[in-house]
């Protein structure tokens, strides 16, 4: 009882965080001290659930104890347990970093309060057990987004403010209305609960119809083929620290839940919805690549990076085998870290440039050895390069693909791989390499901030070091989440006790 | 009943839809508002209209309201009246910084 209760406290420790930061807002040094020391508990705390999950199963605690279909329930099953390690790890990164990037009026304009706000979401929606709350945590969220987008108030982020509420607002009452759907179908909202009633149902188009409708509404969350459009600009236009957590966090929950939604609800894809992923998942890898290459905005780059990735983690979707989980879900824990680390860098060398452009950068390795070779390693992780953790992605990914006889996506991935190489290479080769016009040499006190964007980097990059290197002991509990996937019953029966 | 609900929603969601794609800043937020006031119709129409009394805790009652779609409406609602302010107060400041209240004119480079 004890246990299942502590499934809470992800989300309440960051709430307590963001209250206090809701009352103190101009008290700085409280505030960083604070959401650092939060954080830093809430990780060990989720070290801890996820010891517990991985030892005896899913957790399950009924607010108010209300019993399972009729409350409001929060679930933390292995892959749960997994993404609250990786989002307070990015959550703690981003506060070492926010003193930083920030300019003191940013941070005092209630930064804290937003960013504390947003992990209670990001976390929420990973631990909820029914599909309104999955809708009340993604509110959360994008609300705290919509007030971090705009900090500051810079004319571009006006402009990127207004399309990107506009798009997530359309998707969001989209989302109620098929939970309504889903509702008048099923006459239940748990999602257990549901997953137990589909398969009774004997009106499978309207079923049908509502899983389209959800994906559709994730897809536009998570920036897949036709609904990504919003993304690239509009993740660059805040400043770097608020970056990092959209890039790191935002797509994923939406991914997390397409996972989610058709594993446990809609589980056994029919061919039609297994060829639709398939399509897109290799459209998006290749649409966002290119997105990638056509610019040279060095954010904008990266930002464009985001889309091919989740490109890959819907392979492993469509695909629906043990070995694609496990790759998807490998991907997407290395890509939450990976994309946090090279926002970070990226910043360091938006900084040391005073511009975004990469045809007017050239020869920062000098004054900022440690950046450009931490980014250097982030390049060829993310490009998936042996020995690095983004290899054993895509290794489960490609070998899902070509098991399956998928071998026009898996030639489009390993392509696409190349391409995501050549991208960000080039500003390792543009960016840090090459010739510096004379710089001026790098005085300590800008050392000293550098120092607090490389330490966080430094530290998700040694996790996803880990990831990689440590993969024999990573590998079994990946295994234990995709079999807890393509098992719906290990999730069914802890929440409903049959 | 249900049916003229739906129809209602459906009209709702057209209107809100069409001025959801007008340029100007203050029409777009209007549609947000129509799309979301349709979608609580739908929510409504979908728990069934009406099946009885009210769901009061008492031993003997057999037919009562779905509460369920209820209290999400009113979940719902607060959240579509918090995002309605946020954007009124967004489109201000919008108009504030950059002089036009319409959503074509919002161009620019990306570094001012």
């Amino acid at each position: 009882m004890m246990i299942s209760n502590s499934v809470v406290l992800p989300l309440l420790l960051p709430f307590i965080a963001a209250i206090l930061a809701a009352f103190f807002p101009k008290r700085m040094a409280f505030n960083r001290i604070f959401s650092l020391i939060t954080y830093v508990v809430t990780l060990l705390i989720c070290l801890f659930l996820a010891q517990q999950v991985f030892a005896n199963g899913a957790l399950v605690l009924e607010t108010g104890d209300w019993q399972a279909p009729y409350g409001i329930i929060l679930v933390a099953d292995p892959l749960a347990s997994v993404l609250i390690i990786i989002t307070q790890l990015v959550a703690l990164a981003t506060v070492l970093n926010a003193r930083q990037t920030l300019h003191s009026y940013e941070e005092k304009a209630y930064f804290y309060f937003f960013f504390n706000l947003l992990i209670v979401g990001v976390t929420g929606s990973f631990l909820t057990g029914d599909l309104f709350n999955l809708f009340v945590f993604f509110e959360v969220l994008l609300m705290a987004s919509y007030g971090l987008i705009v900090l500051g108030g810079r004319k571009a982020q006006f402009r990127e403010a207004v399309k990107y509420i506009l798009i997530n607002l359309f998707s969001s009452i989209l989302f109620v209305m098929t939970v309504s759907f889903v509702y008048g179908i099923t006459g239940t909202v748990n999602m257990a609960h549901i997953a137990q009633r589909v398969p009774e149902l004997a009106d499978n188009g309207a079923i049908t119809g509502a899983a389209i409708l959800l994906f559709i509404v994730f897809a536009t969350k998570s920036a897949l083929f036709p609904l990504y459009v919003w993304l690239p600009k509009s993740y660059i236009a805040p400043p770097t620290a608020i970056s990092i957590v959209f890039g790191a966090l935002l797509t994923k929950v939406g991914v997390y839940a397409i996972l989610r939604v058709f594993t446990i609800l809609f589980p056994g894809l029919s061919d039609f919805t297994s060829v639709l992923f398939l399509v897109i998942a290799g459209v998006t890898m290749v649409f966002g690549v290119l997105g990638a290459l056509s610019t040279n905005n060095v954010k904008l780059i990266i930002a464009y990076n985001i889309i091919p990735s989740i490109g890959f983690m819907m392979m492993g979707i469509g695909i629906g085998t043990a070995t694609s989980y496990a790759g998807t879900v490998y991907y997407l824990i290395n890509d939450m870290a990976l994309k946090a680390a090279l926002f970070l860098l990226i910043g360091v060398l938006v900084t040391l440039a005073g511009t975004t452009n990469l045809k007017q950068m050239g020869g920062y390795i000098r004054q900022a050895p440690w950046a450009g070779w931490l980014f250097f390693i982030a390049c060829i992780t993310l490009a998936g390069l042996p020995p690095f953790s983004g290899f054993i992605g895509k290794y489960l990914l490609l070998q899902a693909a070509f098991d399956n006889g998928h071998y026009l996506l898996g030639a489009v991935a390993l392509l696409t791989s190349l391409l995501i190489l050549f991208s960000v290479l080039r500003i390792f080769i543009y960016g840090f390499w090459g010739e510096s016009d004379d710089s001026p040499p790098s005085d300590s006190k800008n050392a000293a901030a550098r120092f607090r964007s490389i330490v966080p980097a430094g530290i998700l990059l040694l996790f996803t070091l880990f990831l990689g290197l440590g993969a024999e002991f990573v590998l079994p509990y990946i295994d234990v989440v995709s079999h807890s996937l393509l098992n719906p019953e290990n999730y069914i029966t802890p929440v409903l006790k049959e | 009943m249900e049916y003229a609900m739906s129809i209602l929603a459906g009209l709702l969601f057209a209107i809100g839809v069409y001025f959801l794609l007008e340029k100007q800043l203050l029409k777009v937020i209007i549609g947000t508002v129509l799309l979301s006031h349709g979608a609580h119709l739908m929510i409504l129409t979908m728990g069934g209209l009406k099946k009885g009394a009210p769901p009061v805790l008492e031993d003997y009652i057999s037919s009562y309201t779905d509460p369920l779609p209820q209290a999400l409406i009113l979940t719902s609602i607060v959240i579509s009246f918090g995002v309605t302010s946020f954007l009124l107060v967004l489109a201000y400041r919008t108009f504030k910084k950059t002089k036009t209240d319409r959503v074509d004119q919002l161009r620019g480079s990306d570094d001012d």
